[in-house]
């Protein structure tokens, strides 16, 4: 998969799963300031990603990720 | 209609709570290996005009709560009402405790209901909205004479419920402990009737409970009403911890 098709999956499933809004989510995008996802909120997401790409992430492998952009190259990495 | 899913719900206490949510959700009556008592509970509930389903969940194995869940997800919907009430008693004093008595009464009561609410609270926090009841006890409070491990088994049962009731409330998800005193069930039934003379002598309210006293509360935490309650315990014990 070629990473902007990952980042269209990431975007729908922030749009779909937290309610954010679609023009909001760049891969500059910061989760917690711009996207403003709370922890529980990132937890969510990663639960989004392990059923949509069929992955699992470990909480070790989440520690660098801040931004859309840094989520979208972890996932890409793992496909 | 809400779905719940009430463990150990074949007898007793269980039994008395599925009864009750029969009348305002669909009910998974979880069984260990009680299977007629199961379907005779389901089949009460769809008498009444009420759905139900009888499921077998075995809290011990994440394999048998996976394919209850799975199931139950397939019929009639993820799982929005979880009372985690599957228990077991291994009673002696201290002394008398062997360790695999222990770590079975710790693993059933305490470890399976972790699980079965690890598994519950992911269509709960996608829907953002769930109940969660824990069947606790009285001793979990108090403690009991020979009954160590279950008392630890419960008192551990409320730090799990104040902690989910801390990290999901954001997600209009609540988290609540119900501790009986002595009820009228299987697990009371070798008292003799000078114990529950002794027993009832202690009591504000001069009966020993019933499991419906029990099933009103756990109703009522399990409904729309109760979403400004979470992280507490409620004692239903005829005032004996009073």
């Amino acid at each position: 998969m070629e990473v902007n098709e990952v980042f269209e999956k990431v975007k729908g499933l922030f749009v779909e799963e937290l309610g954010i809004d679609a023009d909001k989510v760049t891969m500059e995008a910061k989760l917690e300031e711009d996207l403003e996802i709370d922890s529980l909120g990132i937890v969510e997401v990663v639960m989004a990603f392990e059923d949509e790409f069929s992955i699992e992430i470990d909480d070790e492998e989440l520690t660098d990720v801040g931004t859309v952009g840094q989520a979208v190259n972890l996932l890409h990495s793992k496909l | 209609m809400k779905t719940a899913l009430v463990t150990g719900g074949s007898r007793g206490i269980g039994r008395a709570i599925a009864l009750e949510l029969g009348k305002s959700c669909y009910v998974a009556v979880g069984y260990t290996s009680s299977k007629d008592s199961a379907e005779e509970v389901v089949g009460e509930i769809v008498k009444s005009g009420g759905e139900a389903t009888a499921i077998q969940i075995d809290v011990t194995s994440s394999e048998s709560i996976e394919n209850a869940f799975t199931t139950i997800e397939k019929e009639l919907n993820g799982v929005d009402i979880l009372v985690n009430n599957a228990g077991i008693t291994k009673d002696n004093i201290l002394p008398r405790i062997k360790e695999d008595d222990w770590n079975d009464v710790i693993n059933t009561n305490l470890t399976g209901s972790f699980k079965t609410s690890q598994r519950a609270i992911k269509h709960m926090m996608k829907n953002k909205w769930g109940r969660i009841v824990f069947i606790s006890s009285i001793v979990g409070i108090v403690g009991n004479q020979g009954q160590a491990n279950y008392a630890a088994s419960k008192a551990g049962l409320i730090g799990l419920s104040k902690s989910i009731a801390k990290e999901m409330g954001s997600r209009s998800i609540t988290s609540n402990v119900v501790a009986p005193g002595y009820i009228d069930t299987d697990m009371t039934a070798f008292l003799t009737d000078e114990q529950k003379d002794n027993i009832i002598e202690q009591l504000s309210i001069k009966r020993i409970g019933k499991p419906e006293d029990v099933a009103n509360i756990v109703s009522f935490l399990s409904s729309e009403e109760s979403e400004y309650i979470t992280g507490q315990v409620i004692p239903v014990d005829g005032g004996i911890t009073n």
